[in-house]
C-alpha cells in the first residue's frame, strides 16, 4: 500500500527527514512513535502533499504510484487521508456543506456520481451517530467553537465518509479525555479493513491500547530507528525515548 | 450544495480575461452627437417628449454641474474623464415605443437570453420557482419592456420606466424626484440629473404589499456611452416592496461611464428592500477597460417606523464609487446595509454607506464584507452620525476584510459622529487572510484550490448572502467564485 523510500526532506536549511524508509502493507495498522521534533508530523504532511517542504531525494509510493508529483487534491482523490492534529476552523461554512463538498469532489474525481441529498444525509447521520456527534453540530460552521474532542471526532467522521485507502492519524489522541479517546478509537477500529491501511502517529502508548497496531516503528532523527510488534510500544512506555535520542548525541 | 458545484463548474469554464457577458449586440442605435452642452440636454429631453418642467429641471442641473468639481477624496485612481468625448444618449433604434414583448427586436431578446435574464413571462415563472419577478430591462438608455404590469396595476402598484412616469404620473415625479438626492448633491448625481436617460419608477400605494419582487436589469451595450439611469421608488404608508437590480456590461477596451442615481422614499410604517448584484465588466487583468461606476444611492426613511434595507453584491466594474445610504428621519425608523464587495485584478472599490440618524429611537445596522484579491484595492468608507435630536440612536457596524494573495489592499475608513449623548454606536472590524492551512485542509479533503477558496469565501460572506432573496443568493454565490478565479496558486 504505502512505500516510502529513502525520503529526504528539508524546510529551509533545516533537514527534517533524513533517508526515511517505511513500508505499510494492505490492511496493516502501523504505529509511528517517537519523541517530539523527530519529524513525525512532517512525514504525515509530506505524504499528504502540504506545500513548504522540500523533498530533495526519495519516493513515496501508494499502490506502486509515486505520489510526490501530485498536488494535495490529487493525493486526496487517490485515497490519501490525513486526520489533522489541529483541524482547521472554516467560519461560515456549515459542517454538512463541507462534508458534501468533499464527498462530491472525490466522487467526481473518481468519475463516480455525486450522492443525492437524501442519501448523503442518511450516510452522514449514520456515521455521526456511531461517533456520538450530535446532529446540531453538523449545522454549525466546521470546527468553529468545537472542543478538542469534537474536532477529533469530526476528523474521524470525515474519514468514515471518505473511505480512504491510506489513513494517517496525526496525534489524534492529543487533547482527548479517556471517553473521547475510546469513541475515536472505536471509530477507527470500525474502519479497519483489508483494503485500508493506517499510519497512526502518536507520542504515547495510551492510544495503542485502543487501536492495536500490527507494527510499531520508532522514529528518531528523521528516520525509522527501530521496528517491531505491539510489544515495542510497551517497551518504550517503560524505557522512554532516551535510548534513541541518545544515539544522536 | 448544488450551488457550490455549479460555482466550481463556472470557474473551470471561465478565464480571467474571458468575461462571460462580453458580447456585443448588433442593433442599430440612435445616438445623440458626442459631447455635452445645453443642446444635448434639450435633445435628450425632446427625445422623450418631456414636458417643459422636466426640461428645465435638467437644464438647471446641467448649469449647476458646470460649476462643480469632480470629487477626488475616494481611494481610486483613474485618468481624467473627458466628458466631451462621451455619448450621452443611445437608444436601440428598433425599439421606439414597444407595446409588448412581441414588438421587441428579437436580437435584444437574444441578448437578454445570453445574460440569463428571464424576460419572457414563462421564463420568469420557470426560472425563479414559485416566486414572481417583474422585470424592467434597461438596454443602454431605453426601457425595453416591462412585464407583469397588468397584474401590478391591479394591486395599484405603478412600475414603469421613469420616462413614462413623467407623462403618466407627473405629480408623483414632481413631488419626489430629487427629494432624496438633490440636484446639486454631488458631481455625478448632478450630471445624472441633467442627462439621465431612463430607469425605473415604482410607487406602492398605502397599505399594499407588492405582490411580487420587482427587478431591473441594466446593460451597457453601445461603445462610449455613459449610462445614466434614474430610479425612483416610493413606498407609501404601511406598504412593502422588494426590488432587485442586476447589472452586466459587454467587454470593451474603453472605459464606460456609469453614473446612476437611485432614490428611495419610505413613508410611515413602510419597508423597502433593495438588492443589487453588480457584475459590470471589471477590465482585463492588466486594468484595461472596464466600467467606471459612480453611483449615488440614497433612501429616505421619511415616516415613523419605516425601514430601508440595502443589500449589495459588488463584483464588477473597474472603479466603484458607491455609498448606498439611509436618512433616518422618521422616529423609530431603521436602516440596514449588507454588502459584499469583491475586487480582483486591478479593480478599485471605494464603497460603503451612510446612516444619518435624525429621528428619535432610530436604529441602523451595517454588515460589510470586503474581499480583495489580485492587485486590487478595496476600501470600506462608512459614515454613521447622530443629529442633536436623535435621542437613543443605535448603530451596529461590522466590517470584515479578507485578503487573498500578497499584492492587494483592504482599507477601512469609518466616520462616526454623534451630537446626542444618548446615542450608542458600535463598530467592529477585522482583517484576515485565507490561510495556507485552511486551503491545505480543504484540498486534503479533495477540493481543488479554487473550490476551496470559493468555499471559504462563501463562508466569509454568509451573513450577507442570507439577506438576499433566494434566486439572487444562488446567482451571487456563482458570481463570487467567478470573480475570484485566477486569484489563487
Amino acid at each position: 500500500m504505502l512505500e516510502v523510500r529513502n525520503l529526504h526532506v528539508s524546510v529551509g536549511d533545516r533537514k527534517i527527514l533524513d533517508g526515511l524508509n517505511l513500508t505499510v502493507k494492505d490492511g496493516e495498522v502501523a504505529a509511528i512513535m517517537g519523541p517530539n521534533g523527530t519529524g513525525k508530523s512532517t512525514l504525515s504532511y509530506v505524504i499528504a502533499g502540504r506545500d513548504g517542504y522540500d523533498v530533495t531525494e526519495g519516493e513515496v509510493l501508494v499502490d506502486g504510484v509515486n505520489i510526490l508529483d501530485m498536488d494535495a487534491t490529487e493525493r486526496a482523490n487517490a485515497g490519501v487521508f490525513l486526520a489533522f492534529q489541529y483541524p482547521m476552523e472554516i467560519p461560515g461554512v456549515a459542517t454538512m456543506t463541507f462534508l458534501k463538498a468533499a464527498l462530491n469532489a472525490q466522487a467526481r474525481a473518481r468519475g463516480g456520481k455525486e450522492l443525492q441529498t437524501p442519501d448523503f444525509m442518511k450516510k452522514v447521520r449514520e456515521a455521526s451517530q456511531k461517533l456520538q456527534i450530535p446532529q446540531d453540530m453538523l449545522k454549525r460552521a466546521l470546527n468553529v467553537g468545537f472542543s478538542g474532542g469534537e474536532k477529533k471526532r469530526m476528523e474521524i467522521l470525515q474519514m468514515a465518509l471518505l473511505q480512504p485507502k491510506l489513513a494517517i492519524l496525526d496525534e489524534t489522541d492529543s487533547g482527548l479525555d479517556i471517553d473521547a479517546l475510546r469513541i475515536v478509537a472505536d471509530g477507527v477500529n470500525a474502519l479497519r479493513a483489508q483494503e485500508r491501511s493506517f499510519l497512526v502517529i502518536t507520542h504515547y502508548q495510551r492510544l495503542l491500547d485502543y487501536i492495536k497496531p500490527d507494527t510499531v516503528h520508532v522514529m528518531a532523527r528523521g528516520r525509522i530507528a527501530k521496528t517491531g510488534g505491539p510489544e515495542l510500544a510497551h517497551e518504550l512506555e517503560k524505557t522512554g525515548y532516551a535510548g534513541f535520542v541518545g544515539e544522536a548525541a | 450544495m448544488a450551488a457550490v458545484k455549479e460555482t466550481v463548474d463556472r470557474v473551470k469554464a471561465i478565464d480571467v480575461d474571458a468575461y462571460k457577458y462580453g458580447f456585443v449586440t448588433e442593433i442599430e442605435s440612435e445616438k445623440a452627437p458626442k459631447g455635452l452642452n445645453e443642446d444635448i440636454v434639450r435633445f435628450i429631453s425632446a427625445k422623450k417628449n418631456e414636458p417643459a418642467w422636466m426640461t428645465e429641471w435638467r437644464l438647471d442641473a446641467y448649469r449647476r454641474w458646470l460649476t462643480m468639481e469632480e470629487p477626488t477624496w475616494a481611494r481610486v485612481d483613474y485618468p481624467r474623464i473627458d466628458y466631451q468625448d462621451l455619448y450621452y444618449y443611445a437608444a436601440p433604434k428598433s425599439t421606439a415605443g414597444p407595446k409588448s414583448l412581441d414588438e421587441v427586436d428579437p436580437e435584444l431578446l437574444r441578448t437578454y437570453e445570453k445574460l440569463g435574464i428571464p424576460l419572457r413571462e414563462q421564463e420568469i415563472l420557470a426560472g425563479v420557482q414559485s416566486s414572481k419577478v417583474a422585470v424592467d430591462a434597461v438596454f443602454d438608455s431605453v426601457s425595453v419592456a416591462t412585464t407583469f404590469r397588468a397584474e401590478l396595476a391591479k394591486a395599484g402598484v405603478i412600475f414603469c420606466p421613469i420616462s413614462e412616469a413623467v407623462h403618466s404620473h407627473p405629480e408623483l415625479v414632481k413631488k419626489y424626484l430629487g427629494s432624496v438626492v438633490p440636484v446639486t448633491d454631488n458631481y455625478f448625481a448632478t450630471l445624472n440629473s441633467a442627462v439621465f436617460s431612463d430607469g425605473s419608477f415604482v410607487y406602492i400605494p398605502p397599505g399594499v404589499r407588492c405582490p411580487m419582487e420587482l427587478s431591473t436589469y441594466f446593460r451597457i451595450n453601445e461603445r462610449n456611452t455613459g449610462q445614466f439611469e434614474r430610479t425612483l421608488i416610493i413606498a407609501d404608508a404601511g406598504s412593502y416592496v422588494s426590488y432587485l437590480e442586476g447589472c452586466t456590461a459587454p467587454q470593451r477596451d474603453e472605459n464606460q461611464l456609469h453614473a446612476a442615481v437611485v432614490e428611495l422614499i419610505a413613508h410611515e410604517d413602510a419597508e423597502i428592500k433593495y438588492s443589487t448584484v453588480q457584475n459590470w465588466y471589471p477590465g482585463d487583468s492588466e486594468g484595461k477597460g472596464g466600467i467606471y461606476n459612480f453611483v449615488t444611492k440614497r433612501g429616505d426613511c421619511r415616516g415613523a417606523r419605516s425601514k430601508i434595507s440595502w443589500t449589495q453584491v459588488e463584483t464588477g466594474s473597474a472603479i466603484t464609487w458607491k455609498y448606498p445610504s439611509c436618512i433616518l428621519r422618521g422616529d423609530s425608523s431603521r436602516g440596514e446595509f449588507y454588502s459584499i464587495a469583491i475586487s480582483n485584478g486591478r479593480q478599485q472599490v471605494d464603497s460603503g454607506t451612510k446612516m444619518i440618524h435624525l429621528g428619535k429611537n432610530t436604529t441602523s445596522r451595517i454588515i460589510s464584507k470586503g474581499i480583495s484579491a489580485g492587485r486590487s484595492n478595496n476600501t470600506y468608507r462608512g459614515q454613521v452620525s447622530a443629529h442633536r435630536k436623535a435621542t437613543n440612536a443605535r448603530n451596529f457596524t461590522n466590517c470584515d476584510s479578507l485578503l487573498i494573495g500578497h499584492d492587494c489592499g483592504a482599507h477601512t475608513v469609518p466616520y462616526i459622529e454623534s451630537k446626542n449623548a444618548t446615542a450608542v454606536f458600535e463598530h467592529e472590524a477585522t482583517t484576515s487572510k485565507i490561510s495556507e492551512d485552511q486551503l491545505f485542509y480543504c484540498t486534503q479533503r479533495g477540493l481543488s484550490d479554487e473550490e476551496a477558496t470559493a468555499l471559504i469565501v462563501n463562508g466569509f460572506v454568509r451573513d450577507v448572502l442570507q439577506q438576499l432573496p433566494m434566486e439572487f443568493a444562488v446567482e451571487a454565490q456563482k458570481l463570487i467564485a467567478i470573480s475570484l478565479e485566477g486569484s489563487v496558486g
